[in-house]
């Protein structure tokens, strides 16, 4: 009998194309997505070589990072980023690359368009010059964030070399209680296992939780696998991902869909498969989260306090006083004591349709708090339209909300949409390091509910006490 | 690619965990199309007050660390985003490598594939270096990549892990896609058994 093998194994075994003695193992790559930001010197080492891109038809391209969120057409004042935007735009025509341009309804950050366009399948090896392409793997493929060199290398070549990972399994038994969410999961998870808890390790999640959740909630969970040091995570494909993906764009059709569900169903781990590390967690216990510090794993219950530096061991006090000084926080006090100026709703960890319609929810019938500015960037072109053929927009807006266009925007902050130093942010996105979202700007990580009641109360509120209008 | 055999530097300690890419290179710097000149950006929010001017204090502008070519970090070093830009930061700035009880995956694979290399040590091997970094004037480190050592003048000495496969390359500055493309073959017959789907 064959030995068992854990979906990762399945998927790394399926793309080997060469083990040569001595070196990393020669993996290939299915989907290679392309940005403007970590793709120029790339394209510029293809030309220096005299090399072409290999596959031309698995490289999809679009802008997101540094793009603003303005309504489209309104010219770009950065003139460096719209230099790199243009950069992008030449290199996908000089070497046949499509590009999801601007003006292009498909348009969207570059891990939201993948799923919907249905570039995005099970078993599938993906790759991205960012670090949050392990959002892909909620498909069930192996999808990991790269460097420009990288980039180059898979341009090029198709293929990467690779050295093999470590698998961690994350069983998350039991249900989540009403207004706790994949991200509070993920949250919850980085805060036990650390912002390197995982490294050199892909996460496979599994259980009860995980089962439960839509694949908008999968994503999310598999794109803060980077923010635990992971390679990449993973959901094994079902019922709800064939669902997903059946119909899209670029799914496979006809007699290949067929074909491809048999395949797909091959993938989930086999019984008995051994992982290197095994992690339990039980989502019942779990609350709604909220971050305090400089890195995600700096997480409290939102009816938590920030800490008791006192209370701490040596190695972990220095860094917690250093992110309590920047966070403009005093130890212990009540998260829902914190009083907040801006809210971020969007980002590749929460802005498909299923995270505007958590928010939105929230937000009906209520007013933004007066000394709050808070802004709503869909994912994708293709998420604007369908949130405002459901009216999605007409209830932020009423709710004295911003209605932007698509894009990374506040996330990183690479684009105008930036903290002023000193604001403090509830924000949907997966970063609160010091500066990410404007320099001297202090960001607290929550889910898009959490994020659209403290727009409204002022300062972090438990959702479940929410009176939902 | 330049070769990294052995490497003899003063060393500049960081005494800080889980320094994320964002800190080493923040993102308005991220814009440029080309591979150089980002070393002026490195650290820059630690390193600059948000007017420009040098911040007092920082500790790779300190005199007696003018010129360092090795860097000794807290763990995790390098995670979050996984910007290129860092190492190409770190390199333009001046260093050759960087030690730390632990490195961000991305961030360490990125550092191979620009000769720039991330030693780990222990706990307690990376931490005795950051207090000699600290303590010991001109403090200098000899790191030795065909040994996978790291000594210095006073009687310190430990061995660190590396892929050998990463190894080779590194010590012959070897580029990579040169290597992948030496299997065409394997290449073109994994294509012929697996084409992309029909254009659409």
């Amino acid at each position: 009998m064959a030995k068992s093998r854990t979906l990762f194994e399945k998927i790394w075994d399926a793309h080997l194309v060469a083990q040569p003695g001595g070196r990393s193992p020669i993996l290939y790559i299915d989907l290679h997505l392309v940005h403007e930001v970590t793709s120029p010197q790339a394209f510029d080492g293809l030309r220096a070589a005299g090399r072409k891109v290999r596959q031309p038809s698995r490289t999809v391209a679009t802008v997101d990072h540094n793009i603003p969120t303005e309504p489209r057409g309104t010219p770009i004042t950065d003139l460096i980023a719209a230099k790199q935007i243009a950069a992008l735009q030449a290199n996908c025509k000089e070497f046949g690359v499509r590009l999801f341009d601007m003006d292009s309804p498909d348009q969207g950050i570059v891990h939201v368009i993948g799923p919907e366009l249905g570039l995005t399948q099970p078993g599938m090896t993906i790759v991205c010059g960012d670090s949050h392409t392990s959002t892909h793997g909620a498909f069930g493929s192996l999808a990991f964030g790269i460097g420009t060199s990288e980039v180059g290398h898979v341009l090029a070549t198709q293929c990467l070399a690779q050295q093999t990972p470590k698998t961690m399994k994350i069983e998350v038994r039991r249900r989540f209680a009403d207004g706790v969410t994949a991200k509070d999961l993920a949250l919850g998870i980085i805060g036990q296992i650390g912002t390197d808890g995982a490294a050199g390790h892909v996460i496979e999640y599994a259980g009860e939780a995980v089962r439960g959740l839509s694949m908008e909630g999968r994503m999310t969970l598999c794109n803060m696998s980077i923010e635990a040091g992971a390679r990449a995570g993973m959901v094994a494909p079902d019922e709800v991902t064939f669902a997903y993906v059946k119909g899209k764009r670029f799914a496979p059709r006809d007699g290949e869909w067929g074909k491809a569900v048999e395949y797909w169903r091959g993938l989930p781990s086999d019984e008995g498969a051994a992982f290197d590390k095994v992690v339990e967690i039980d989502a019942a216990q779990l609350s709604p989260f909220v971050t305090w510090g400089t890195n995600p794993g700096m997480v409290a219950p939102v009816t938590g306090r920030v800490p008791e530096v006192g209370n701490l061991k040596e190695s972990d006090r220095r860094a917690t006083e250093l992110a309590l000084q920047y966070m403009g926080l005093e130890p212990g006090k009540r998260i829902e004591d914190i009083g907040i100026d801006r809210v971020f709703i969007g980002s590749c960890t929460n802005s498909r349709l299923e995270d505007l319609r958590a928010a939105a929810r929230v937000a009906r019938g209520h007013q933004v708090s007066a000394k709050v500015r808070a802004m709503v960037v869909p994912g994708s072109q293709a998420v604007k339209r369908a949130a405002e053929q459901e009216g999605l927009h007409r209830i932020f807006l009423d709710a004295g909300f911003e209605w932007r266009e698509s894009g990374c925007s506040m996330c990183l902050g690479m684009n105008p949409d930036i903290l002023q130093p000193g604001e403090r942010c509830a924000s949907t996105s997966n970063r609160n390091f010091e500066g990410r979202q404007g320099r001297g700007g202090r960001t607290h990580l929550v889910s898009p509910m959490m994020a659209a009641a403290a727009a409204i109360a002022g300062h972090f509120t438990d959702i479940r006490d929410w009176k939902f209008q | 690619m330049k070769p990294f055999r052995t490497h003899r530097g003063r060393v500049a300690p960081l005494d800080r965990v889980n320094i994320d890419t964002d800190q080493i290179i923040p993102k308005q710097f991220l814009k440029r199309i080309e591979r150089t000149g980002f070393g002026q950006f490195l650290f820059y929010d630690w390193r600059f007050a948000a007017d420009g001017k040098k911040s007092a204090n920082f500790v790779l502008d300190e005199p007696r660390y003018e010129g360092a070519s090795i860097l000794v970090a807290g763990k995790n070093f390098g995670c979050g985003s996984s910007r290129e830009h860092a190492v190409w930061a770190l390199a333009d700035f001046g260093f050759r490598a960087v030690i730390s009880s632990s490195f961000a995956d991305i961030f360490a694979n990125n550092g191979t594939k620009n000769g720039f290399l991330t030693v780990r040590l222990s706990e307690d091997e990376a931490a005795e270096l950051m207090r000699r970094a600290q303590e010991v004037n001109a403090y200098r480190l000899t790191i030795d990549l065909e040994q996978c050592e790291v000594r210095d003048d006073q009687g310190f000495e430990a061995k660190f892990p590396i892929d050998g496969f990463v190894r080779h390359c590194l010590l012959n500055g070897l580029d990579d896609i040169g290597l992948t493309l030496q299997h065409e073959a394997e290449i073109a017959a994994y294509e012929a058994l697996h084409p992309p789907a029909a254009a659409r």
